[in-house]
């Protein structure tokens, strides 16, 4: 139905207020063996417990992880970044963690994993924003973006808090506006096993 | 914002060679990615619109190293930072170094001693203070300088103060400073017991024994052969049954050294097994 795409590495997905249901129902639907990682970066209370892995984790058979510096991301495995720390790529198999000052009043930043992951994978990285008050995320996917990357946003009229996404709508050159319910579907039919 | 990306990887290594040729700091095991976040930082901050400049600088102006030094570093730091790891401190660590006659502690890559004030305070609420020494050290000579004034931003005072109760201290934390418009003044006792002084993880040596060793966040500067090097500097420095803490989301699960360390359940806190 269209050009083959490259093969995708990476997924990295940026959320704030009102993503959680998006993230959930997306997890719920998505596929095993992908052959690539999904790498979350939400935006959360400074402290918070690891709460959010185990909560993610009841919903799907993929391996969720909270990322620990230095930690090597592997295929078919979930990521989310700790609460008060950025997340950098050293190289495409290595994380390593920041807790250097705050981007957009935010730590983890949406903005500094995009942009690393951007520079890090190059063609093979879908920047994916969701619902979210601030604009945090939106200067990453232009990186993704110039780094041909693919970028994909929540559509802002289903967003719950549609600002972060309206803001991306407006500034960056994507690929995809995405309704929540069919976000998954969106991953899965990237496969490389199929 | 964002910062620009202004320097290229392969400047990144020209710069990490004339900062360790012409000042002797070596920078080249320190991770790739949070470096030339800072350097492309600095560049934004200072106004450099090319490496050329940049390095222009660097190497004719040793006067602008010193501030290098403390942009490339990241001094974020807070007092009872986890207040979970600082209650674990006071009920399980501290009263097992009580038993010690002199209880000696080391807060490596101490930036402004947030940390170390946050030890005196456990330690005085413990009834240990007076027979404890506090070294803090630090690459960054000139946050030791804010470290040694104890006078910290009145704004972070209320975010302290609830990682304080929630770290399980009883007092009111006020009363261990005196605001001064936007200014804490932590009370001078707090600094009896600290000693502050420069030292690089890279490149100095072990210089005492220690019962206990805080290094939280700064290691994940470094790359794993770098991280090996600092955890041997560290065993050499622990005394045998002895503690070492790390950041929340730190580990030496990586390291050598691992299997002579026992993890305290499940904080960052790791005992020295018997071994040298």
């Amino acid at each position: 139905m269209e050009t083959p795409i490259s093969k995708t590495e990476l997924i990295v997905i940026g959320g704030s207020a009102g993503s959680l249901q998006v993230i959930l129902g997306m997890i719920k639907n998505l596929d095993e063996n992908l052959g690539f990682p999904v790498l979350l970066v939400v935006h959360r209370k400074a402290y918070s417990t690891s709460i959010l892995p185990t909560l993610l984790q009841q919903f799907t058979l993929w391996k969720v992880i909270e990322v620990e510096d230095k930690t090597e991301i592997e295929n078919n495995k979930i990521y989310i970044v700790p609460a008060d720390y950025h997340l950098l790529f050293e190289d495409k198999k290595t994380m390593s963690l920041d807790s250097s000052e705050k981007m957009n009043y935010s730590r983890p930043s949406i903005d500094v994993t995009f942009k690393s992951a951007g520079e890090t994978f190059g063609e093979s990285v879908i920047g994916v924003l969701l619902s979210g008050a601030n604009a945090d995320g939106v200067e990453g996917l232009n990186y993704i973006r110039k780094n041909k990357g693919k970028v994909w946003i929540q559509n802002p009229g289903s967003a719950e808090v549609d600002y972060m996404p309206r803001q991306a709508f407006e500034r960056v050159d994507y690929d995809l506006l995405i309704e929540p319910k069919d976000l998954a579907k969106h991953i899965n039919k990237l496969a490389t096993n199929k | 914002m964002l910062e620009p990306s202004i320097v290229r990887d392969e400047e990144i290594e020209y710069l990490i060679k004339d900062v360790y040729d012409l000042y002797g700091y070596d920078f080249s095991l320190y991770s790739r990615a949070s470096f030339k976040r800072r350097v492309n930082r600095i560049c934004l901050i200072d106004r450099f619109t090319s490496f050329a400049e940049l390095r222009y600088t660097i190497i004719n102006d040793p006067d602008y190293l010193k501030h290098f030094i403390e942009e490339i570093t990241v001094n974020v730091t807070e007092m009872f930072r986890d207040p979970q790891f600082f209650k674990k401190l006071r009920e399980e660590i501290l009263p097992q170094l009580g038993t010690y006659p002199l209880i000696r502690i080391w807060v490596a890559g101490c930036s402004t001693g947030e940390e170390a004030y946050s030890m005196a305070i456990l330690l005085k609420e413990a009834n240990l203070y007076h027979k404890c020494l506090i070294y803090a050290t630090d690459i960054n000579p000139s946050v030791l300088e804010t470290a040694r004034s104890g006078v910290f931003p009145m704004n972070q005072m209320k975010i302290y103060s609830e990682n304080y109760m929630l770290s399980g201290g009883k007092e009111d934390f006020s009363d261990y400073y005196t605001a001064n418009y936007d200014s804490a003044r932590f009370d001078k006792s707090l600094q009896e017991k600290l000693i502050l002084s420069t030292h690089n993880l890279v490149s100095d040596s072990s210089f005492n024994s220690f019962q206990l060793i805080i290094c939280r966040n700064v290691m994940i500067y470094f790359e794993k052969a770098l991280q090996e090097r600092v955890f041997n500097l560290f065993d050499a420095s622990l005394e045998n049954l002895g503690f070492l803490a790390l950041g929340s989301k730190e580990t030496i699960r990586f390291s050598n050294l691992d299997k002579f360390y026992h993890q305290i359940e499940d904080q960052k806190i790791w005992k020295k097994i018997d071994h040298n």
